[in-house]
This record gives structure tokens, sequence and C-alpha cells, in this order.
């Protein structure tokens, strides 16, 4: 190194200019929670158990979710459809109680295509924080869509949100 | 007035004290507004934004951090020495705030048929003693590190206290070439011949860079911060230390920042005096006060361009070894004071001798 090189002041100077030049340049940050970076039609978020078209819940608790969910979040407990409930549930058998464990789920998406009725996908959004572990543990009331037939403004709300269960058949 | 209770002014008295109230705030609020620009400053140059969620632009972030400190768990290790412990920060603090009272902050101001002069204290030693509690605050670092009864902050605080020692003499023999030429020690006095003759910047170049450069060593900031090596040794010297006695180690490195480089604007670029204008006559023509303010406003923005000065360096330069870091001390940085000394007083002699030999 000659003598200009080994005082080291020119080349401070030069990383302080480009040091100074990126204070200019555009930042990449975005401002969560104003703007929300855009996400994949494919993003594997919080899952959510569908209706049909009638506002039947689709879930047969059959367990083929909870069997190929590779962190065991995913427990049901099936019951008998009573003859009153008809416009309730598809099928003869439907879960009584389905929970899903927030803090145990890799959010992989095996439960979405194991299931043989269409019945659970991941949508968008992602799930929030809470104080406590027990406050993770999603019951049926957090992950079904809200019914087209009775609450259709939430339906179509939340519909809006998961532009993917469109073209999936029965 | 005829207050002639014990024969002494005792106007002079509270209004030297109200002055160093107003000093006092000021550096606090000052190195608490330099915690919010060095997240700044640091982010844009990284590319991203900084604090921006508490009011508008992150303006209240310094105060969240200060109340963030103080909330928390006041720990004193059971195995520390607890007077030295707690002296440890005060001391820092105490000579990072000591330094302010030599600095002329403005020429004076006019208010009741009185001339305030806004400088605490015109001795006529003002730099000596500026050097000379400078090299106090070395003792706010070893105690910190002794009292914390921990190997690492100990080494820590040794490689410290060693820099700033180092650096020491090189900013001595900086100043002594400058001292040549101004003939005073009084920051007052070479204020007013940069007022009147050209900036002192401009006369000794290599001194200002030799000066400026130890002052990065002093305040133990990057490339010269190893006694806080956030990588090797934790944090160095202030591990030990929680909430505000831990807020005080940091502040008095950013009070330390800010009194050196309202020194370095004072000593080399005219301090109070605002550049390009000749001050005698705008007084003429606006009055006193006005201007004084505006000098005190022309003070605080080389100030500030000083204080991003610092933080531009900081995140900019990679942080030096400790034996490259002797070597420049004293192999590299006295010699040049010491060549800058024989250069100036050469030409000063020469000067006085009318240019012949």
């Amino acid at each position: 190194m000659n003598l200009w090189e080994k005082m080291y002041i020119p080349a401070i100077a030069k990383g302080m200019s480009i040091t100074f030049g990126h204070m200019f340049k555009k930042k990449p940050t975005v401002n969560y929670p104003e703007k929300k970076r855009p996400f994949s039609p494919v993003f594997r978020g919080l899952h959510v158990l569908n209706r049909d078209e009638e506002g039947r819940e689709r879930c047969t608790a059959c367990g083929l979710c909870a069997v190929a969910c590779p962190a065991e979040a995913i427990t049901m407990e099936a019951a008998e459809r009573l003859p009153g409930e008809e416009n309730l549930y598809r099928e003869e058998k439907y879960a009584a109680k389905y929970e899903i464990n927030m803090l145990r789920c890799i959010f992989c998406g095996l439960c979405e295509e194991a299931c043989p009725k269409d019945a659970i996908y991941l949508s968008e959004t992602f799930a929030p924080a809470n104080y406590t572990r027990k406050g993770f543990i999603y019951g049926k009331e957090e992950l079904l869509i809200p019914n087209p037939v009775t609450e259709a403004a939430e339906f179509a709300q939340a519909k809006g949100r998961t532009e993917r269960s469109e073209g999936r058949g029965a | 007035m005829h207050l002639t209770l014990l024969a002494f002014d005792w106007v002079l008295l509270l209004e030297k004290a109200v002055l160093i109230l107003i000093i006092i705030s000021v550096s606090l609020v000052v190195a608490m507004y330099e915690t919010w620009g060095e997240r700044k400053v640091a982010a844009f140059m990284q590319d991203r934004r900084g604090p921006n969620r508490a009011g508008p632009g992150g303006i209240l972030q310094p105060l969240a951090d200060g109340l963030k400190l103080f909330m928390k768990e006041e720990i004193i290790p059971q195995s520390s020495s607890k007077f030295l412990f707690v002296l440890g920060p005060g001391l820092a603090m105490l000579t990072a705030m000591m330094t302010s009272a030599v600095v002329p902050w403005s020429s004076h101001f006019h208010l009741w048929g009185r001339d305030i002069s806004m400088q605490i204290a015109d001795v006529n030693i003002g730099i000596l003693y500026i050097f000379g509690v400078v090299s106090m605050g070395v003792y706010g670092i070893m105690i910190g590190g002794w009292a914390s009864n921990n190997k690492f902050s100990l080494l820590a605080a040794i490689r410290g206290a060693s820099q700033i020692i180092s650096y020491e003499l090189a900013m001595g023999l900086a100043i002594i070439a400058l001292l040549m030429i101004s003939g005073s020690l009084s920051l007052r006095t070479i204020v007013e011949q940069q007022q009147v003759g050209r900036y002192y910047v401009l006369v000794q170049p290599l001194g200002f860079l030799i000066f400026l450069i130890c002052a990065f060593a002093e305040c133990n900031r990057t490339p010269f911060d190893l006694s806080e090596a956030d990588s090797e040794l934790n944090m160095g010297f202030h591990q030990e230390y929680s909430s505000m006695k831990l807020g005080f180690y940091l502040f008095a490195e950013y009070v330390n920042v800010f009194i050196s480089s309202a020194v370095m604007a004072t000593l080399y670029w005219g301090g109070y005096d605002i550049p390009f204008v000749n001050d005698a006559s705008l007084v003429q023509r606006i009055g006193q006060n006005p201007v004084a303010v505006l000098q005190v406003l022309s003070l605080f923005v080389k100030i500030v361009i000083f204080i991003f000065f610092f933080m531009w360096v900081r995140w900019t330069i990679p942080r030096f070894r400790y034996d490259q870091l002797m070597k420049l001390g004293w192999h590299v940085l006295i010699p040049l004071a010491l060549f800058n000394m024989l250069v100036t007083g050469f030409v000063v002699l020469l000067r006085q001798n009318h240019w012949h030999f």
C-alpha cells in the first residue's frame, strides 16, 4: 500500500460517501399495520372450517386431518345428527367439538390436502398474539366461516379475504 | 441594585445559577434527542426507517426510553462494592456535565441594564480546565468496571481507560499548536479572535483532524468503542448495570459527544460566530439581544452538524482492534501532533520576524 492508501482517510471518505448516499435511497420498509405486504394466493395462514352454499357445515369429523397433522394439533369429537338439524350439517356425522392448538400447528397445509369434504382450508390471515396458552386453542366458533344464509354480510367479508375456495367441488 | 448583604453581587449569583440550570437541562435534552437522532440516522443509513411510532416521526421515543429505564428493576450485584457501584455512573455524568461550564454559548445578552454573559465561567485557563475534567472521566469508567466484580467488565474498563489516556495526549499536543497561534487559553478569547480573523480550521487543518480523531476516542465512540464492543465483551464495563445507572452511563456518553462537538466547534469552527456575517455590524443594525440569540442558534447548528458527523462515522467504519488502536494513538497521532506543533512554531516565529530568517 502506498502512503496515500495507508492513511485510510481516502478509504474512509469513500465509505462515508456510500453511507451518506444510502440515506436518500428509497426504503423497502412497509408501514405495517397501515399497509400490509400482499401475500401470494397459496399462503398458508389461519384455518377456516367451510360451509356449503346452503349454510350447512361440511366437516364430518372423519378424522383424516387429525391423522395427517404432523404436529398432532387437531382434536375432535364426533356426534350424530339429530332429525331436526338437517339444515345445520351436511351428513349424519358432524364434529361436536373441533379444536386446533395454534401453538402446535406448523401451518403446513397437510390437513387441507387430506380433507375429503373440502371442509378445512388455510386462509390468508395469521394468528394474532395472545396472553395465555389457553387462548391459542381455537374451538369451532373461531374456526367456522360465517353462515352465508343467515349471516350473509359477514360471510361475504370473510369470503372476500379468501378467494381460493372458488371452484372446489362438492 | 443595592443588594449589599455580605458585600457580594447576589444578582450575579442568581444569574449564574439560572444559566447553570438552563445549560444542564439543555445538555440533558440534547443527549436525549441524540438517542433519537442516532437511531434515525442509523436507520436511514441502513435503508430502514427508524422509530416512527411514538409521536410523529418518533419524536417522543426518548421519553419512552427514559420511562422504560426508570421502570426497570435496580439490580446491585451482591458481591460488588455498593458505594463504588453507585458512584461510577455519577462520576461519569458529573465529568461530562462539568465541561460545559467553560464553553461560551453566546456573546452576551443585554437585559435589565446588565450585560449577562452566556458563559458560566470565563476562566483564563479554559482549555486546561476541559482537559482536567476529561481526564477525570477515566475514573467513571474504571470505577464502573472495578465495582462490578466481573472479570469481563474489568477487562473492558481497563481497555477503555487505556484508550482514553492515550488519546488525551495527542489531543493536548494538537491544542498546543492552536495555543501558539491564539496566545490565550480562554475559550472566549479564542472565539473572539476567530470572529475577526479566519476560523482556526483553515489555519490548523492537521490539528483539527487530530483533535477530531481524539474526540472520537474520548467519547468511546466507534471506531474506538471496544470498551463496549457489543460482540466481544457484551456491554463492557456497564454490563452489570441496570435501570437508571445504565441510563447514566449511556447518557454520559451522549453528553460527552455533545460537549466534544461544542468544544470542537468553539476551538476550530468559530464557536458562536455566525459564518459569513460581520457580527459587530449586525449588532449595530438589529441590536444586541437578537444577535445573541442568532449566535446561540449558529453554535447549535454547528454542534448538530458535528453530532451528525459522529453518528455518520459510527455507522460506516468497523471497530479497531486493541493493538491497532494503541498503535494509532502512540505511533501515529503523537508524532503527527508534534510535527504539527513544530511547523506551527516555525511559521509563528517567521511571522514575528517579518518573514526573514
